[in-house]
């Protein structure tokens, strides 16, 4: 009687809980300041995590805005969730929607790629012959993913004779799984990559690799396969503490890691993958044979951000990423220019968990901006990575700029610990927050 | 995460589940909790015949919840990994058992009505 009253209590206390909450959704959220009102012309360049974001934040605060987005792809991809279709525990179409599913009303969306950005006359031009005046400006392209820079590679060869690329896009991952299902059927060599420039996700070929081996174990069985892990850094993580629980975990699991390999070419015929290996000041080609490869390509800013003097003049000069403030991502010539995403050239922070922190800053700042004053949001380099380490398993790293771990839930989550409920999280919460994040609701 | 509100919470269930199914959800729990409150109002006390049906559904209702969300997660008991994931085990068997058992008293004292003796 006493438990089942004590369990009536505490569900009348969680139905007490969602009260309130309908509540305060009816009658607002009281903190919600009132809308500034501008005449101001928004461009957004990108529709994707970060562009999508900041239209419905932006949106929510101003009261008279031109706000344009600028971008041609139709479909809006949920890019986290990639890695689970390459993993085929999800289909492809888990994770695209349309652009215009998540635009706010009174935001026009151009359906074209931005061809131009003049920071001098404050224009951005379509490739239609659109031209768009603008007082602030948001880059949020996303990256390209250089293919070509791997000789013998290209896109068609995905999902046949055991290659894999699931950045590409959903159907690639679909693809990417067909070649990696065989591998984890038949057994083999497995070999999982990551490319020298900076990426989106870090920890996603990190993923892979254990997924895969995850799921061959549990197929073909050990002994029948073998990973490797190849990456032209010396260490397995960009933050030192997680990279050395990485090692372990290789260690534990029997994945092989090539460190100081940059992938080059591929022989698709001989199933060879030739890399560029560097011991100290000495470089050496080596082939390393697979039955399974997973490419990662080298990434770089988009060529319209590469070719408007956006980008930074001393670093990743390869790469091209946006000249912009860590702290505020504000362009550091242009101060109407903010980047956002993957194009920003900060340091990390090629994630959506960083898109969700960088969009509050630049709506801080711009708005404050337009009302004549200074924003005093900052961002700290927050990124988070559920690192699944196998089906079931995932660690829930979060970190920043500095290297520190900044766990949400510490004491409770551990954050270099493998555990179900962090895989829990990526597998139900994790699209649910990313489309919140979208409508600018998270 | 930056700013964990209620708010911040309704907008990720109603994205989970779709803003209509989520609602409804809400909503079911209310009804199923209000009638449960009407009845033992209504009848001014616990039925023990009732409640020893309501005890007996309590394991069915924990396993058949874990189970489901195993099911809709490609996982098992084999990824149970620290003290956490216990706890969240736990918690998801208590929510199932006490929800099916208060259902199972409320269906009960709705069908069957007042009992005389």
């Amino acid at each position: 009687m006493s438990e089942l009253m004590r369990v009536a209590t505490s569900r009348r206390g969680f139905m007490g809980l969602g009260a309130a909450g309908l509540a305060a959704a009816v009658a607002g959220s009281p903190a919600q300041a009132a809308k500034v009102a501008t005449k101001a012309k928004i461009v957004i360049i990108g529709a994707g995590a970060a562009g999508t974001a900041i239209a419905n934040r932006l949106a929510d605060r101003l009261d008279g805005a031109e706000i344009t987005l600028v971008d041609g792809r139709k479909q809006h991809l949920y890019q986290p969730g990639l890695s689970l279709v390459a993993a085929g525990l999800k289909p492809a179409g888990y994770v695209t929607s349309q652009t215009t599913d998540w635009l706010p009303s009174g935001v026009s969306l151009v359906a074209e790629r931005a061809a131009a950005i003049d920071p001098e006359a404050k224009t951005v031009s379509t490739e239609g012959g659109q031209v768009l005046a603008y007082d602030y400006l948001i880059v949020a392209p996303g990256l390209v993913l250089d293919y070509d820079a791997i000789e013998g590679f290209s896109l068609d060869m995905v999902g046949q004779n055991g290659i894999g690329s699931l950045y590409a896009g959903p159907d690639y991952a679909a693809k990417t799984w067909q070649a990696a299902q065989k591998f984890t059927e038949e057994g083999g060599v497995g070999l999982v990559m990551r490319p020298e420039t900076e990426m989106k996700c870090a920890g996603a070929p990190l993923k892979h690799a254990f997924l895969v081996d995850d799921i061959a174990n549990r197929g073909v069985g050990s002994g029948k396969y073998e990973m490797h892990y190849a990456a032209p850094q010396g260490s397995l993580f960009g933050v030192p503490i997680v990279a050395e629980k990485v090692r372990m975990l290789f260690q534990d699991r029997g994945i092989e890691t090539h460190m100081q390999h940059t992938l080059k070419s591929v022989d698709p015929g001989r199933k060879r993958a030739t890399f560029e290996k560097k011991t100290g000041d000495e470089v050496s080609l080596v082939e390393l044979p697979y039955d399974y490869l997973h490419v990662i390509p080298p990434q770089r800013a988009p060529e319209v951000i590469r070719e408007s003097g956006l980008s930074w003049g001393d670093k990743w000069v390869d790469q091209g990423w946006v000249e912009c403030d860590p702290q505020t991502m504000r362009h550091r010539r242009y101060p109407e220019i903010f980047a956002l995403g993957d194009v920003a050239g900060v340091p990390k922070g090629k994630t959506a968990a960083s898109v969700k922190f960088q969009v509050p800053v630049v709506e801080d700042h711009l708005v404050a901006a337009i009302e004549g004053k200074e924003g005093t949001a900052t961002y700290d380099g927050y990124t988070s990575c559920p690192l699944i380490t196998r089906v079931g398993r995932a660690m829930l790293i979060e970190f920043d700029y500095k290297n520190n771990l900044v766990p949400s839930f510490p004491g409770v989550i551990a954050p270099m610990e493998e555990l179900w409920i962090s895989w829990l999280m990526k597998e139900i919460a994790l699209k649910a927050t990313y489309n919140a994040m979208l409508r600018g609701k998270a | 995460m930056n700013e964990l509100t209620l708010e911040t919470m309704i907008a990720v269930f109603e994205e989970m589940f779709g803003r209509g199914l989520f609602w409804v959800m809400v909503a079911v729990a209310v009804v199923i909790t209000v009638a449960y409150i009407y009845v033992l109002v209504r009848d001014r006390a616990m039925s023990m015949r009732k409640f020893l049906w309501a005890q007996l559904s309590m394991p069915f209702g924990a396993i058949a919840a874990v189970l489901f969300v195993q099911a809709i997660t490609d996982s098992g008991f084999r990824d149970i990994g620290g003290p956490v994931d216990l706890i969240v085990l736990l918690g998801v068997a208590a929510l199932g058992a006490g929800g099916l058992s208060i259902l199972v008293y409320t269906a009960q004292s709705l069908l069957r009505g007042k009992e005389t003796s």
